[in-house]
């Protein structure tokens, strides 16, 4: 926990600032600051929720659309249930790409009331489809604001997660120090060392180029040419590059394009077990994803939603969020479990993007891409 | 009536509906100016290239052991037949890994014989994939052909390769042509393998109907490209359904001696040239199931460091849930039977039905049947995935979010598989048994009863064995449809294992593609078994 908040800080400060905006707000959330065991805290939430319930009364099924990834434990949709008497039906839509592609496509005559999981890199394509209606959810106080993309609360942050470069730390050592920068990966002395994914096809590589425009401004084009003349591998998919290339799916490339949580994952489900991740995030390659939450526009079920949404920032759904989707909760009191954030670097201070930039540049960006690093 | 009803509304609307709302947004345009680019012309090309090239090696590949299977006894043959079929029901993902460790270890990763990411790498894996196509639908016409007359070939001088090119090739021909078409609609559309194996450069029309319509939200270009993709199929299915009705040579029901025991040479020959396409790389499979990561999670690169031992935790670990997935592995296998017999069944009856109206219907309308039952086959799972969703959403077509609609994708492309198998069979039966029975006073729904349906029988249950394993490792259509989390299917929750890192998931997720083989193999013996009781007969 204390290696956590000292790695934390990007958004610790504003936790910090929170601790006494909540307090004063006087909402069922301000008591989660001070208690550090889940139970009485869930209760009291859901409490809040089902203070709401009964006054908007909405009854029934409300239809959560979210992508492969997406699960909790069980249980958690249940406190759900329990609190507002309204069942949650779950609908998979394939990855982040498909599900957004397909909403799009049904806009208007939507597959459910609401989506969970489209990312900032996907955002402001949903957005310009007029996909969500606007909800400003009252638990959004205890979000971070760097994490609230759009004014206008057309969707809402539930998780964040980086991509980062990680290296395989045993490869690393007095001949070679573990790179530290984007600069590094460039650098002759990582020759055939890295591989990445290819943007056009794959979510973390689309991050991962992100991060370097982010970084380099104009001059990313050459940063790319740089990194084709010193050898990298592009895979079509993470898991291809993971399993395939790097050395941790016996591959022989010691660098690859993953994600902050990796590291957690291979001590969670090691085999034999682990004490220590045999991986390292290089915490300056990061660029940061935002999961977000949206009422389809055209819903049956408006004040359902809501209530859903809701329960989306509650801190029941919030700490349940990482061993489950390993990625981390956007509110800024929910308590991490210690096998998670034991081995999480997160970076101070990630990569970032305005979503409408991406959306404008994104196809002329890969294009280029793909003349310099395939052609 | 069924089948028609069938296609329509599954897949003829729904495509239809995609498409016609992609032209409208602009599509068209993109389409007419799809010839002026270079990059399209190179995807074109290397699309054509790589299909033909994948279905000719994939028949040379294949007919030996068609004529082993068809033709020779020996121990174990069903199992073979059996064991052949399992490659159909394994994700891409998962097979792309296994030839890349297996490139390594062969060495074939670097140096002049680099497969790794070359076009060499695609074919092979396609060659993996579909050997079983050619295998079985070949070998079970072959089977049903007389062998008298080679034998009277023989007797009069004909050397063997002579008996075959005169007297066996012109009969069989029309069930090579039948599985070529089959072998070259998969590779044709291959998406995983291109993805996987291709490396970065490599795309065919399939990857960028992709591409275009998730990864770039472009409808328009992706619509246009399935134009193309599907323009193309229709007219490959044109040139072979005419090859293939170009002479069925008459069947007739033979009480056969069975046939000769295999010589060890033949039978060595085969299994190792089998052995090597099929065996290697679901051995790498296996090896990985069964092992554990690196001791300590330390070493890694190099063979000897990365040894942790072997286990069978992999395969206790497939009853309990992971966090990651929403039933435990052996719950979506479940799942994943469910839906294949469903679709078996469903594949079964339309492709029945649907034959028997290629082969004894008005020709107008066998031809369209004959056409039409072949496209899902060629269609891209965007296509038909996206187009389920815009088009079954109100009733009476509400079918959108229904769980049946995984099992109702699978069996479309399952039916064309039912119909390959049984039109030339249907075709080969001797009018003269038909004219016969109907001299005999037989009305023609006895005839069926009586004469097609058990010489068909054989026929029927090899296509239900493939629909089944087609069900079974279908990914593509399956992961656009909308889902209810129990109903995560076998492959789904593969990749969900191969999402995160750690050896526990790989080698989770490797031991479940291992038991999918295995339900797989099992399966198609079973099913298979119920088809032999028919009179066709001649093996043990």
């Amino acid at each position: 926990m204390l290696r956590f908040r000292s790695v934390y800080s990007g958004v610790g400060l504003t936790a910090a600032l929170l601790v006494g905006a909540t307090s004063c707000g006087g909402d069922g959330a301000s008591t989660t600051v001070s208690t550090s065991s889940g139970g009485p805290v869930v209760t009291e939430e859901l409490a809040a929720i089902e203070a709401s319930a009964t006054t908007a009364a909405p009854t029934g099924l409300v239809t959560l659309i979210t992508h492969d990834s997406f699960w909790v434990s069980e249980g958690t949709l249940a406190a759900f249930t329990e609190a507002t008497g309204i069942e949650v039906v779950l609908q998979m839509a394939g990855d982040t790409g498909q599900m957004v592609s397909s909403a799009i496509l049904t806009v208007g005559d939507p597959l459910g009331d609401v989506m969970f999981g489209i990312d900032n890199t996907f955002l402001q394509r949903a957005l310009d489809a007029d996909l969500f209606e606007a909800y400003e959810s009252s638990a959004l106080s205890g979000v971070p604001d760097e994490l609230q993309l759009d004014a206008s609360h057309r969707v809402t942050p539930v998780d964040f997660g980086d991509v980062c470069v990680n290296y395989w730390i045993d490869r690393f050592g007095d001949d070679l120090a573990a790179p530290t920068s984007l600069d590094d990966l460039a650098d002759p002395a990582y020759a055939d060392l890295l591989v990445v994914q290819n943007p056009e096809t794959s979510s973390p590589g689309l991050a991962f180029l992100l991060a370097t425009i982010a970084e380099y401004g104009d001059g990313w084009e050459d940063y790319w040419a740089a990194l084709r003349d010193n050898g990298v591998v592009v895979t079509a998919g993470w898991e291809d590059a993971y399993y395939g290339e790097f050395v941790s799916g016996g591959g022989d490339r010691p660098i690859v394009v993953s994600y902050a949580s990796s590291p957690p994952a291979e001590v969670i489900y090691a085999d034999p077990p682990v004490d220590t991740p045999p991986t390292g995030v290089v915490t300056g390659t990061c660029f940061r994803q935002i999961e977000f939450a949206g009422i389809l526009a055209g819903t049956d079920h408006r004040a359902a939603a809501e209530l859903l949404v809701d329960f989306l920032l509650s801190p029941t759904f919030q700490e349940d969020i990482p061993l489950n989707m390993f990625v981390f909760p956007v509110l800024a009191t929910a308590e991490l479990p210690p096998t998670f954030v034991d081995f999480v670097e997160l970076a101070d201070d990630p990569h970032v993007l305005d979503p409408a930039d991406i959306e404008a540049h994104r196809n002329d960006w890969s294009e280029r891409w793909t003349e310099i690093v395939l052609r | 009536m069924v089948p028609a009803a069938f296609l329509g509304v599954f897949f003829l609307y729904p495509v239809g509906s995609i498409l016609v709302r992609g032209l409208g947004a602009d599509g068209l345009n993109r389409l007419v100016e799809l010839p002026g680019r270079s990059s399209f012309r190179s995807v074109a090309w290397f699309t054509l290239w790589q299909a033909v090239a994948s279905t000719v090696l994939t028949v040379v590949v294949a007919l030996p052991g068609a004529h082993l299977l068809a033709r020779r006894r020996f121990r174990g043959r069903s199992l073979l037949r059996a064991a052949a079929t399992v490659p159909f029901v394994l994700p891409t993902v998962v097979v792309g890994g296994a030839f890349l460790a297996l490139f390594e270890r062969l060495g074939l990763a670097d140096g002049p014989l680099r497969l790794t990411r070359t076009a060499g790498a695609i074919l092979a894996a396609h060659v993996f994939f579909n050997v079983a196509v050619v295998l079985r639908t070949v070998g079970t016409f072959w089977e049903g052909l007389d062998p008298r007359a080679v034998e009277q070939a023989r007797v009069l001088g004909a050397s063997p390769v002579q008996a075959f090119r005169w007297v066996t090739w012109p009969r069989l021909w029309p069930a090579v042509a039948a599985a070529s078409s089959i072998v070259f609609l998969f590779c044709f559309t291959s998406f995983g393998v291109v993805l996987v194996l291709g490396g970065p450069t490599r795309a065919t029309l399939e990857t960028e109907v992709w591409r275009h319509a998730v990864f770039r939200g472009d409808l328009a270009s992706a619509t246009a490209l399935a134009v193309v993709q599907l323009a193309a199929v229709v007219a490959m299915v044109v040139v072979t359904n005419r090859l293939q009705r170009r002479r069925a040579v008459a069947q007739r029901v033979v009480r056969r001696m069975p046939p000769p025991r295999a010589s060890r040479r033949l039978l060595a020959g085969n299994l190792a040239l089998l052995g090597v396409v099929l065996g290697l790389p679901i051995g790498v499979l296996v090896e990985r199931s069964l092992t554990r990561g690196p001791a300590g999670g330390r070493g890694g690169g190099q063979w000897g460091d990365r040894w942790g031992g072997w286990t069978l935790d992999h395969y206790g670990a497939l009853a309990d849930r992971v966090n990651l997935l929403p039933v435990s592995a052996l719950g979506a296998l479940r799942n994943s039977l469910v839906f294949a017999v469903v679709a078996a069944g469903l594949a079964v009856v339309v492709g029945g039905l649907a034959s028997v109206v290629v082969v004894h219907g008005r020709r107008a309308v066998a031809r369209a049947f004959d056409l039409g039952m072949m496209l899902p086959l060629g269609a891209s799972a965007v296509t038909v995935g996206f187009g389920m969703l815009i088009a079954l959403d109100e009733p009476p077509l509400d079918f959108r979010s229904s769980r049946w609609l995984v099992p109702v994708a699978h069996a479309l492309i399952g039916v064309p598989f039912v119909m390959r198998i049984v039109v030339p069979t249907l075709r080969g039966i001797d009018v003269r048994l038909r004219e016969a029975a109907a001299t005999l006073g037989a009305t023609p729904a006895r005839v069926r009863r009586e004469i097609d349906l058990p010489i068909a029988a054989r026929a029927l249950s090899v296509g239900a064995g493939f629909s089944f394993a087609v069900s079974l490792g279908e990914f593509g259509a399956t992961s656009f449809l909308p889902r209810h989390p129990d109903q995560l299917t076998a492959p789904l929750a593969l990749f969900r294992l191969l999402s995160q890192p750690g050896h526990a998931l790989r080698g989770q997720a490797m031991a479940l593609a291992v038991v999918l083989m295995l339900a797989t193999a099992l399966s198609v013996l079973v099913i298979e078994g119920w088809g032999r009781r028919g009179t066709v007969r001649g093996d043990l």
